[in-house]
């Protein structure tokens, strides 16, 4: 699996994917896209790179623990729902805020965050799981 | 006497639960007279329910109910007549006095606090259960005093035997509370009522429905296994396990005739049959005497007392069971009677045993003189217990005779029955209340002295009571036992009891045949005891060892099951599940008949054509791919190909999520076959093959059933047309699919997510086990493969 071209080349499609997959999570409230396939986008860059770096350094790179990373998302994800909690509104209601940034306006929501807890969910998941399955081979 | 407060007695049930949480604390600090005042909980609560005597005697019943769960029509609601009353007046009156015996009894143990607490769950649960109006609560608080019996049982959960007397326990009544459950559940689908006071006002509906014999049976398998009627009656000696306050108060005086309870609850709606005159009467007479005949047969003072108390529940079964007003004032009394020497009785044997260090009858003896005021109360429960005036065990036999002799059908057979009963009662209660005062004194392990206040206040409360309420014959019959009596009948009914019979009647001689009889039996009591000894020895076999090869026989089935179900192998259980989903998917349109209809074949372009090819050339190449991985990757084309032919169809989104699952599908499978060293090739015979081959062709072939059977109903638009509509408007959202899993079903995809996290650790633990096994296996081996596989593991 670890021809030079491989090798070379595997960085950069990884960090193409990720930022692929972040901009197919952002814009996923309005054209097709969201956290489940950012998700699975990202968890596939991340098993690419475990291929051709090795499972050390794509768990170096990734500072945490994968599995850490999904516990957190759906952590994330249960916390945007608690928000709409002190306008003592249902669990999970929405709420908008419509920020000025740098003369561009920007709707940030619970949504947004929810399925940024989403992504991070499949990411961490899945990335585990094919790491560690791919582990044995980097010896 | 206090007023009637109904409104304070959903907080007069919970009270045993606070005093529950607090009792532990109260401990710690004022270690065991910490009693006084946590005896002051049940006495208020006695107070509480003493309030409604008079109202109860005048005829008057009370309900009083707050919502629990209101979608099942579950209420807290409680419900006060005659019945409930005694009972209730009983167990706090009882409890009081326990707790304070418990103070005394378990003083200075470590886990004093906890034992006091597990008692006060316990009495929460069993006045929850004789006041509970909903059929529904009423279960609950049944299966909470099993629970709580359980946990008491095995309190001293060190020794083997507690734990399997408290686990036997639980099993027998539990079950028996499941039998209960669904009976209850047939009562409310029958008379349309959840509440027992509406159900008993339901006349002859339940006597005239079909579904009558279910009922009684399951509401007997209730009351049989709570009650510990023959064939159930083992797990109550057993239950002796348990410190003697538990004796005392939950397998005498109140739990056990938690069944009695509710038989005679709902005698008015369920008794009167045929069948239940047949088979109550039948099996209380046999656990009569089958309970006296074995408490004969003992030595140990708590064990001698626990037969009888099976034997006592089998008269109250057997008299419940005639349906006759004399038989069930005579019922009644007993039960009153009963809990007052029989609690009275264990308390004293449970002092015998914490003064003298034993409580084998034949190692005890001449206790009076260092044991006085213990020997008062035992003395006068035992008279009680015995039927000798002039106690209220006189006048329960007296009304029992009567009731039984003048029986329309069968009377002298359950006057035999009862009175060799009796007799034997009587032989006990000399034995037990007797025979270790009297005679000359014996050495015992402990040299004996009378006992703290602690532990004689309640057995002579308890039997001083007996004596005074036959004193005041009348007004026990006016304030409690007539009322009661009125709940069974379920009409008005008069009691009159006079402690000195007026004439010469067949009560009367059948009393004085009883006493002969029981003191000639008393004289033999040596002879006896070997001669059922010996019976019992040639039998051999006894249910208590049946439940052991029943619990064995369970153990055995499940551990079969499992080998079967569960053997380890993947391939197993893979198929299993598509089998399973495959019939599920096609056995109901076959059975019914009801195949959707062949669609009809749709104009396709040519490029979707092509697509449809690839994805058939993709499922080919599977079937004759001569490696594994080639399989793989041939999978990935096909579904690569249904990914396009989604994106051509308009669904871009699914399509875009379809990519991404073929390729990390492609991705773990391979990593999962170089992982799992597995070969290369499919080594399997040919008929292993078409099995799973069929398998799979089954669940690929229901699954195009159900897409068919599905796009062919009418289309109902309402769900599709809300969120079109509102998904700009209310979310800012123009993905509507995107929408719907982060806003509108947004906890949906929460629990999702959840399921993603969890299976995610399980597959890293079933890897990690896997690692783990390699290592273990490797460093056999040499230490440096060892090293080398264990590496993974630290790794993270």
């Amino acid at each position: 699996m670890r021809t030079v071209i491989f090798r070379t080349f595997a960085p950069f499609i990884t960090a193409l994917m990720v930022l692929f997959s972040i901009f197919v999570l952002l814009r996923g409230h309005n054209e097709p896209g969201g956290g489940f396939i950012g998700g699975l986008i990202a968890a596939s860059a991340l098993a690419i790179y475990g291929i051709s770096a090795g499972v050390g350094p794509a768990r170096r790179a990734l500072k945490a623990h994968p599995m850490s990373i999904a516990a957190f998302g759906l952590l994330l994800a249960a916390l945007s729902g608690l928000l709409s909690l002190f306008t003592r509104q249902a669990f999970m209601t929405s709420q908008w805020v419509t920020i000025d940034f740098l003369g561009v306006a920007v709707d940030l929501s619970t949504p947004m965050f929810f399925d940024i807890g989403v992504y991070l969910v499949v990411v961490g998941a899945i990335g585990s799981i094919a790491l560690a399955l791919e582990e044995r081979e980097s010896d | 006497m206090t007023p009637a407060a109904p409104d304070m007695t959903i907080l007069a049930v919970l009270a045993p639960f606070a005093a529950a949480a607090i009792a532990p604390f109260a401990v710690r600090i004022l270690k065991h007279n910490a009693a006084w005042p946590l005896a002051l909980v049940p006495f208020l609560i006695f107070a509480h329910f003493a309030g409604f005597v008079s109202g109860v005697s005048q005829g008057q019943t009370f309900t009083v109910a707050r919502e629990w769960v209101p979608a099942y029509g579950v209420s807290l609601s409680f419900y006060i007549d005659g019945l409930s009353t005694l009972f209730a007046l009983l167990i706090s009156g009882i409890g009081t006095f326990i707790i304070l015996y418990a103070g005394g009894y378990l003083k200075g143990h470590p886990q004093q606090g906890r034992f006091l607490s597990f008692l006060f769950l316990f009495m929460g649960a069993m006045l929850g259960l004789v006041t509970a109006d909903n059929l529904i609560t009423l279960f609950i608080f049944w299966e909470l005093t099993s629970i709580t019996s359980f946990l008491l049982i095995g309190f001293d959960h060190l020794r083997a035997a507690s734990r399997r007397a408290a686990l036997q326990a639980l099993l027998v009544t539990g079950g028996g509370g499941l039998a209960l459950l669904a009976g209850f559940l047939l009562i409310i689908q029958i008379t349309g009522e959840i509440e027992m006071s509406k159900v008993l006002a339901s006349g002859d509906v339940l006597r005239g429905s079909a579904l009558y014999l279910p009922v009684f049976l399951l509401v007997l398998g209730g009351a049989f296994t709570k009650s510990a009627q023959f064939p159930f009656h083992f797990w109550l000696p057993n239950a002796m396990e348990a410190p003697t306050p538990v004796s005392a108060f939950l397998h005498s005086a109140t739990m056990v005739k938690a069944g009695v309870y509710l038989l005679m609850r709902v005698h008015p709606v369920l008794g009167g049959t045929d069948i239940w005159m047949t088979v109550l009467p039948l099996f209380g007479g046999v656990t009569l005497l089958v309970g006296t005949l074995l408490a004969v047969r003992q030595t140990d003072l708590k064990l001698m007392l626990a037969y009888t108390t099976v034997a006592s529940l089998g008269l109250l079964v057997m008299l419940t069971g005639t349906s006759n007003e004399k038989a069930l004032e005579g019922a009644v009394l007993y039960l009153f009677a009963h809990s007052l020497f029989k609690g009275a009785l264990f308390m004293v044997a449970g002092t015998i045993d914490h003064e003298a260090g034993t409580r084998d009858v034949t190692k005890l003896g001449g206790l009076r003189k260092a044991m006085p005021i213990t020997f008062a109360a035992a003395a006068l429960a035992g008279l009680s217990m015995a039927g000798l005036p002039p106690f209220i065990g006189f006048i329960a036999k007296e009304v029992l005779y009567y009731g039984t002799w003048g029986l329309p059908q069968g009377a002298m057979l359950l006057t035999v029955v009862a009175v060799i009963g009796n007799a034997l009662m009587l032989v006990i209660a000399a034995a037990v209340a007797i025979k270790p005062f009297f005679g000359p004194e014996v050495h015992t392990p402990k040299h004996a002295h009378e006992g703290p206040v602690l532990l004689w206040v309640g057995p002579v409360v308890l039997s001083l009571t007996g004596l005074a309420a036959a004193m005041m014959a009348h007004t026990t019959g006016e304030l409690f036992i007539g009322p009661m009596l009125s709940s069974l009948k379920g009409t008005p009914a008069i009691v009159e009891l006079h402690l000195i019979p007026g004439y010469i009647s067949a009560p009367l001689i059948l009393s004085i045949i009883t006493v002969a009889l029981g003191v000639v039996l008393f004289l033999q009591l040596d002879r006896l005891r070997g001669i059922i000894a010996s019976i019992l020895a040639a039998i051999g076999w006894g249910p208590d060892r049946g439940f052991d090869q029943v619990v064995a026989a369970i153990v055995w089935i499940s551990a079969v099951v499992t080998r079967l179900l569960q053997g380890g192998k993947m391939q197993t259980y893979m198929v299993l599940t598509f089998a399973v989903t495959g019939a599920a998917l096609l056995l109901p349109p076959y059975l019914m008949g009801s195949f959707p209809a062949v669609p009809a074949w749709p104009e396709f372009r040519f490029y979707e054509w092509a697509v449809i090819a690839i994805a058939v050339l993709g499922l080919g190449a599977v079937l004759v791919a001569k490696t594994r991985l080639t399989a793989i990757v041939s999978l990935g084309i096909q579904g690569f190909a249904v990914a396009t032919l989604f994106m051509l169809f308009g669904a871009p989104d699914l399509s875009f999520t379809q990519f991404m699952i073929e390729t990390l599908s492609v991705v773990v499978l391979a990593l999962v076959m170089t992982r799992l060293n597995l070969s290369p090739r499919d080594h399997r015979p040919f008929g292993a093959k078409l099995v799973t081959g069929i398998v799979a062709a089954s669940v690929g072939a229901g699954f195009a059933l159900v897409l068919m059977a599905v796009t062919q109903s009418p289309f109902d638009a309402r769900l599709s047309e809300f969120f079109t509509q509102y998904s700009r408007a209310i979310a800012h959202g123009r993905n509507i699919v995107n929408v719907i899993i982060v806003d509108f079903r947004g906890f949906d995809t929460l629990g999702e997510i959840a399921v993603v996290v969890l299976t995610g650790l399980a597959v890293l633990g079933l890897i990690r086990i896997q690692t783990k096994t390699h290592a273990g296996e490797a460093s056999a081996k040499t230490t440096k493969a060892a090293k080398s596989a264990r590496k993974p593991v630290e790794a993270r």
